[in-house]
């Protein structure tokens, strides 16, 4: 099975993960590969370190006071922990969805424009409004909005709000988008919309999602990994893990015994 | 697992009588406490909102008066013997010095004295020859007629007119009212002069502009330090014992007593910086002292109401940590931040004692020009009003009571205005 696992060009990998909230472990020894051509599904009960180990990777656990990463975690073969990294950049590079929908309360134009006007991304207001075109097109919320660019991001609906997010992040030209349970706050046609839309994104972004819906990695990942109190249980093939996995503790979640 | 609690004990419970006495005995308490809850709340209102009355109309009812004064009919029949002045001067470059040099405060009396009788020129406030001056200043062909000018009358005889008078000012001015000579007229003086010894000469436009230069400076420091401390302790500082401590000392000083900060500023702005005493760089630089403390205890609470999840947002699409303030903290605690510096500024407007230790209770009697010139402000001015003899002084104290309100009532009404503009719904 391994063999099959590292076909595509590595986009990041992390070697060696440790993740300390200040004594407290929560993230143990994890290792795990993220490339362009699979998405990878982050799945295991609350509380294993699933969305901590995701916020490391664009170094958003920084935020938290009293965290701590050790190991190495590459992008492009560069250590995103290196001093010379600049983390700004990094979050740029390394989008992010986050399980609440949170939109800006600016007008549905401006959440889009924000991060290209912050990053320069556009050298007219031509270029941004093709920028925000193409986002929203992207992100299959143009026919939605269109016509009311200028109404509030806020006053969509939950499951448009989160598409404006997603729409939001790869307006950037993001390399890698990390979903924290983007559809958990969601309807069910809303979040077949996203997981659409999560296999339109798939080859031109390295995706990794974490999600609570065993049906749902089961749907849009070709990977997934599954944490169980901080350590990495197993890490397959999607297929796989669903149909035949290796440890008891993977098919005992599974199979909804906990979690 | 064992439980402590046998496992047949919810089946030896008896069922519960949610229709039984002593259940109805609790709805009716619950009830009745409710009801009780409702009538307390109203009855403090109506009693806040009852004092509120009180003061606005009894401050009404006094400070009214306070800008009308009584004025006196004076005929001049024109040219008057100590007068020399020439009309045709009036149209040339020195008119001024003509006006200056024209004697009129005899030609006042004089004329006061023929027109009211005998003791006519204490019918009239000595400041009257200003109006005369004017009214030729506004149209020097009077000066070849008869004219009738109402002068302000004099402290006496304005409050007999407002039936405060001494007997005899009283029998004085029911003659001149007898003879139609007397009239009740907008007292103008009052919102553009400054404090004078005449009651009929005082104004509130001196107190009022030095509040508005006190203010501006008070604002101009306060807001932005305050603003940024709140910022830096919220968004950068780490949580440590230092920051507790810096959290607690702001705390304590937003609670200090307002003299002990006009002690502060005596000691550090006049003694130490050799600053203009008695004036509103001085005033605002003290009152900047008390009302930081109150916007960064308000600016604290309303960036702590910023929702983590919008922080997230901008860091997450690669925000630097000072876009993620100034782009999305900020322009969303502002309406919060804008609450709490409408408060410290309104305390401050009102504050007395700070600016009496730093000199600002001296008797002024021209406007400041600017924040370095001597001022007072406007609850100083109520103060030191309040404190006059006079009887004519108390309507004035109300008159700029009502000034005050009024001043307070416009600057909230703008700070209000910006808060709803910036407020940000989700």
């Amino acid at each position: 099975m391994t063999e099959q696992l590292t076909p595509a060009p590595l986009k990041m990998a992390a070697r060696n993960v440790n993740v300390f909230y200040g004594e407290k472990q929560a993230i143990k020894n994890v290792s795990i590969d993220i490339d362009n051509d699979h998405v990878i599904a982050f799945i295991g009960p609350s509380g294993c370190g699933k969305s901590t180990f995701l916020r490391t990777l664009n170094r958003m656990n920084d935020t938290v006071a009293g965290a701590r990463v050790e190991g190495d975690i590459t992008l492009d073969g560069e250590n995103i922990y290196d001093p010379s990294m600049d983390v700004v950049q990094l979050r740029a590079r390394v989008g992010m969805v986050f399980q609440k929908p949170n939109p800006f309360p600016k007008s549905i134009y401006d959440n889009i424009a924000y991060g290209p006007r912050i990053h320069g991304l556009a050298s007219s207001k031509a270029d941004l409004d093709v920028i925000v075109e193409s986002s929203l097109r992207r992100a299959g919320l143009w026919e939605e909005v269109k016509d009311r660019l200028k109404d509030s991001g806020t006053a969509l609906s939950g499951g448009q709000q989160q598409r404006l997010c997603i729409g939001r992040a790869i307006a950037v030209e993001p390399e890698v988008i990390l979903m924290d349970e983007p559809c958990s706050a969601l309807d069910p046609i809303a979040t077949a919309k996203i997981e659409e839309l999560i296999h339109e994104l798939r080859g031109r972004y390295a995706i990794a999602i974490v999600t609570h819906n065993m049906q749902q990695a089961a749907r849009v990942s070709q990977r997934t990994a599954f944490f169980h109190l901080g350590t990495l249980v197993e890490y397959g093939v999607t297929s796989e893990i669903f149909t035949n996995p290796r440890e008891d503790r993977t098919k005992d979640y599974i199979t909804g015994r906990y979690g | 697992m064992t439980s402590p609690v046998p496992a047949d004990s919810f089946a030896k419970r008896t069922p519960t009588d949610w229709k039984g006495q002593a259940m109805q005995k609790r709805i009716a308490r619950r009830y009745a406490s409710e009801k009780r809850f409702r009538l307390l709340g109203l009855a403090s209102i109506v009693l806040s909102a009852g004092f509120l009355a009180f003061l606005l109309i009894s401050m009404l009812g006094n400070g009214i008066s306070g800008f009308t004064r009584t004025e006196v009919g004076v005929k001049f029949t024109f040219p008057i013997a100590p007068m020399v002045i020439d009309p045709a001067m009036l149209k040339g470059p020195q008119a001024e010095q003509v006006l200056a040099s024209a004697n009129l405060p005899a030609v006042t009396a004089q004329a006061a004295d023929q027109t009211l009788g005998k003791g006519g020129e204490a019918m009239i406030s000595s400041n009257a020859w200003l109006t005369v001056r004017d009214a030729i200043r506004k149209d020097p062909s009077i000066l070849q007629q008869t004219v009738m000018l109402y002068l302000p009358a004099s402290a006496d005889i304005d409050l007999a007119a407002k039936g405060h008078g001494s007997p005899s000012a009283e029998a004085a001015y029911a003659r001149l009212k007898e003879k139609g000579q007397a009239r009740r007229a907008f007292n103008s003086t009052f919102l553009t002069a400054s404090d004078a010894t005449d009651a009929t000469q005082v104004g509130i436009w001196g107190a009022f502009k030095g509040s508005l230069l006190t203010m501006l400076v008070t604002l101009a420091l306060s807001f932005p330090v305050g603003v940024l401390a709140a910022l830096y302790l919220e968004e950068y500082a780490p949580r440590n014992r230092w920051t507790d401590m810096i959290e607690v000392s702001i705390n304590n000083l937003a609670a200090v007593p307002s003299i002990i900060f006009g002690l502060l500023g005596l000691a550090v702005f006049l003694n130490l910086m050799n600053l203009p005493r008695s004036a509103p760089l001085v005033g605002g630089m003290t009152m900047a002292l008390m009302t930081m403390p109150v916007i960064v205890i308000a600016g604290r609470n309303a960036i702590k109401a910023v929702p983590p999840s919008i922080r997230d947002a901008a860091l997450g699409i690669g925000a630097s940590p000072v876009q993620v303030v100034f782009h999305h903290v900020l322009p969303l605690a502002l309406p919060g931040i804008m609450t709490g510096t409408i408060i410290g500024a309104a305390r401050a407007l009102g504050e007395t004692a700070p600016l009496l230790m730093i000199g600002m209770r001296a008797f002024i009697a021209t406007p400041p020009g600017g924040v370095t010139d001597p001022a007072t402000v406007l609850p100083v001015q109520i103060f030191l009003w309040s404190d006059e003899i006079s009887k004519s002084f108390v309507e004035k104290t109300s008159a700029a009571i009502i000034v005050l309100l009024l001043f307070l009532l416009g600057m909230n009404s703008i700070a209000i205005y910006l808060r709803n503009k910036f407020e940000k719904r989700w």
